[in-house]
């Protein structure tokens, strides 16, 4: 929560030219010389909440600070045609939100809708940013409910099939459903085992009745509860891999049968409990552990989601309209403004700036003449142009490098986590223990079949993985809660296996160790007051040099009376903020990563960009070589400014002008070689190098085919948290080792008196709840590091 | 013994009547959105329209 004092300077904003105040709406801090508000889509925001009634909302924020500024441009989906009819006459939408970070986030959304007088439900959900809108009236409708969310400050994406398979509803209520009869059949035939355990003066007719109370309820139990594990176990059967589903299938299985054989010949004890007690412990662990997963697999989603995929069709007619880049032939126009992703590949009539950063890696923008194929991905630089698309998006280099991705994931599915290492030794090992058991009590003790069958099962179920099967998904849990708390995402099972072995990291230099944009160089010999008057102009402009001056002097306030000229800079008056040509100078030398500033009867001054390493980027290679991790860096940047990066941030060797091909070659070398390589990368030249990587890595801002080949994305700033995500890792591996120790040593006490005939189904009870609640208490351990 | 007849059916009926609530619980989708949930009690406002059209 937001202490009290922080809340009383937003309701009462303080005074202009004090510092250390807050924007009234978004809770950024203020510059000296703002208002109450960091930006005009702020104030608009608030005075929408204020108009609505709810400002309650501000006492009740919990979000950090600048997560509800109003974006600048309007959602650029049509709603509308998102807009699903139903049944009744109603239309219903789906929207992923993002900045839904706290209760007060759905109360403000939920209510602002509800206040419109045709809405008749609207629900959003803190888990999932899902919000869902129900109105009778036009679809048409939709685009204002959406612009209404984006005014209040919150990012709105279609609800995409993206997001959908990242939640897998069906399996994860299917599993819950499991949970939910375990439990209860456990609970009810433990209610009757106590009655026979206790009871050893019970009559012969009531104990029978006992034994078939408790199979009539733990018999659709274990048939029922078990069947999650019973296919995964199929699965592995006919793929003729051991797992540890098989284990715990045969395992319950067998109790299953030999009780059944036990309440028809009125034996001592029947094992229903313990079978159905079993399944409800794994049961519990695996829905923890898929909640948290998918917790993370649901950030990444809105992550993509957010990655806006729409594009500028030209018409005939000469206007444009925005559609989803799917639906683009090749052959279509395209209108590509200036500061837009190019989404498809395509070739200008004209002379193009291009940042292609994000396809080769390269920091400084380059000039492609007309005719010159312009890849899928990089960023426009310069004037906006019209493109003719080549491919469409399924046939263009995007989706050939999706192919490859694919390929190259299929050849990691083979790592082996584990517990199914474990589960590949131990199974057999047990398996054979109690057909021994049986066949020695059968036939060398001369018990009758049905006798022998209960040391037998017995010896199944003390050994029971119970505490193996809980040991790595307990501490998996813990872990991957501990690094989602503080912003690492993982997405795929076995990352934090494979990142706790990873002896060589590879890391791009181009969005990875610098920021990726470019930002203002620092010029002793600037003019402080000409940086704020150039800032106050570039204000009104989208390009990115322009944001890089606007974030060198974020005080300065916006000018009206702006005009951009497209390709060339922005002019009010006599004052010029724009290329070299436009302020009238001559001799500039041409790299693209300039702006010049003009006025009336003076000398023009130059301002130089750079893609700058990120601050902490030395801080973390160091932290990763005290890891023992070797180190190399891989760019598709220029010699000069690659070597300089390693020189600053200490990194071993490094490589410039490296294709795609070529990172995918080294990290194909790497483990040709026997090293176990983890690839940090955001580009989508990174990408096939990232797939192919042992364990990969991409930050928050990396293009979105990054981050869907990477095992983990880093939520934060920066690549900050990876050093933790690594002692993390490496922490829940030991921890993982040490419960599978535990649990064999167990065993290793329990096996042989269960073959004797001396484990009763009280001692199991007893065994199997110790094990799995040391192994637990173990596993919470994974979390706790200091930091 | 006759006791037993009496007590174990309510004690099973009991324990079915449980299982049915959270089948129920679960079908409706209350285990969806938890964080929502725990967010959602601490607001009493109802919402800001008389009636529904």
């Amino acid at each position: 929560m937001s202490s009290e004092p922080a809340i009383r300077e937003r309701f009462q904003p303080a005074p202009i030219g004090l510092s250390r105040a807050h924007c009234a709406h978004c809770g950024t801090p203020l510059a000296p010389g703002q208002g109450a508000f960091c930006c005009a889509g702020c104030n608009g925001a608030h005075a929408l909440v204020r108009g609505l009634g709810l400002d309650a909302f501000y006492r009740r924020q919990d979000t950090a600070a600048g997560t509800l500024r109003p974006p600048e441009a309007p959602p650029a989906f049509d709603a509308a045609t998102l807009a699903v009819a139903q049944a009744d006459g109603t239309q219903r939408l789906e929207l992923m939100v993002s900045g839904l970070t706290c209760g007060a986030c759905v109360w403000l959304v939920e209510q602002a809708l509800a206040a419109e007088p045709d809405v008749l439900r609207a629900r959003a959900s803190l888990s999932a940013r899902r919000l869902t809108v129900v109105w009778r009236g036009p679809a048409e409708r939709a685009r204002d409910l959406v612009a209404l969310v984006a005014r209040l400050g919150f990012r709105v994406a279609p609800w995409s099939p993206a997001c959908l398979r990242a939640t897998e509803d069906a399996e994860g209520q299917a599993l819950l459903r499991a949970l939910g009869i375990a439990a209860f059949g456990s609970m009810n035939v433990m209610l009757v085992s106590i009655a026979v355990w206790v009871g050893g003066d019970m009559g012969e007719q009531t104990r029978a009745l006992m034994h078939w109370l408790a199979a009539l309820i733990g018999l659709p139990t274990v048939l029922v509860a078990g069947m999650p594990f019973y296919r995964s176990a199929w699965d592995s059967l006919r793929a003729r891999r051991g797992n540890m589903d098989l284990a715990v299938s045969l395992g319950v299985i067998a109790t299953t049968l030999m009780s059944l054989s036990e309440a028809f010949r009125n034996g001592p004890y029947t094992w229903f409990d313990g079978a159905t007690a079993l399944l409800a412990l794994l049961l519990a662990g695996r829905v923890l552990d898929r909640g948290m997963r998918r917790r993370a697999r649901q950030a990444v989603a809105e992550l993509l989601a957010l990655q806006d995929g729409t594009v500028a069709l030209l018409c005939a007619d000469g206007t444009t309209r925005s559609v989803p880049a799917e639906s683009i032939h090749a052959g279509d126009w395209l209108l590509v403004a200036s500061g837009d992703r190019l989404r498809l590949d395509g070739v200008a009539v004209e002379e193009v700036v291009l940042d292609l950063g994000a396809t080769t890696g390269e920091s400084v923008p380059r000039r492609l003449p007309a005719g010159e194929i312009l890849a899928a991905g990089s960023v426009n630089m310069g004037a906006g142009f019209r493109m003719r698309v080549t491919a469409a998006l399924k046939d263009g280099s995007l989706a050939a490098l999706g192919r490859l991705l694919e390929r190259a994931e299929q050849g990691r599915g083979r790592f082996v986590s584990i517990a199914d290492r474990a589960a590949r030794f131990y199974v057999p090992i047990i398996h054979t223990v109690a057909f021994a058991t049986f066949l020695g009590w059968w036939l060398g003790v001369g018990v009758s079949w049905q006798a022998a069958l209960v040391p037998a099962v017995a010896a199944l179920i003390v050994t029971c993985p119970c505490g193996l099967a809980i040991a790595v998904p307990a501490v998996q849990v813990a872990a991957v809660g501990a690094l989602f708390r503080r912003g690492v995402l993982v997405a795929s099972p076995t990352a934090l296996e494979r990142l706790a072995s990873a002896d060589h990291a590879v890391l791009d230099k181009t969005g990875t160790l610098s920021e990726g944009h470019p930002d203002l160089l620092p010029d002793a010999t600037l003019d402080p007051a000409m940086l704020r008057l150039a800032a106050s102009l570039a204000r009104s402009s989208r390009h990115p040099l322009a944001q890089a001056v606007v974030r060198a002097c974020p005080e300065a306030p916006a000018l009206d009376q702006v005009v951009e000229v497209p390709g060339s800079g922005l002019r009010r008056g006599d004052v010029r903020l724009g290329s070299a040509a436009f302020c009238g100078v001559v001799e500039a030398p041409d790299s693209g990563m300039s702006l010049w500033l003009s006025l009336p009867g003076q000398p023009p001054i130059a301002f130089r960009f750079q893609d700058q390493l990120r601050e902490d980027s030395g801080r973390v290679v160091a932290a990763i070589q005290a890891l023992g991790l070797r180190t190399e860096l891989l760019s598709g940047d220029a010699p000069a400014t690659v070597e300089d990066a390693a020189e600053v941030t200490g990194i071993g060797p490094w490589q410039a002008r490296a294709t795609p091909a070529d990172k995918a070659a080294r990290i194909e070398a790497l483990r040709g070689a026997g090293a176990r390589p983890l690839m940090v990368g955001d580009g989508i030249n990174d990408a096939a190098a990232l797939a192919m990587a042992h364990v990969s890595v991409s930050p928050a801002n990396g293009t979105d085919i990054a981050q869907a080949a990477s095992d983990l994305v880093l939520r934060g700033e920066g690549l900050g948290a990876l050093p933790y995500a690594i002692r993390v890792a490496r922490r829940a591996q030991r921890l993982a080792r040490q419960n599978i120790a535990f649990s064999l040593i167990y065993n290793v006490v329990a096996v042989p008196a269960a073959v004797l005939g001396f484990v009763t189904p009280l001692i199991a009870a007893l065994v199997m709840a110790s094990s799995s609640i040391i192994v637990i208490c173990n596993a919470l351990r994974a979390g706790k590091e200091p930091v | 013994m006759n006791a037993l007849v009496v007590l174990v059916p309510i004690a099973l009926l009991l324990g079915l009547l449980g299982l049915a609530l959270f089948l129920w619980t679960l079908r409706s989708r209350q285990y969806e959105d938890l964080d929502g949930a725990a967010a959602r009690i601490l607001f009493d406002d109802l919402p800001r329209k008389d009636s529904k059209p």
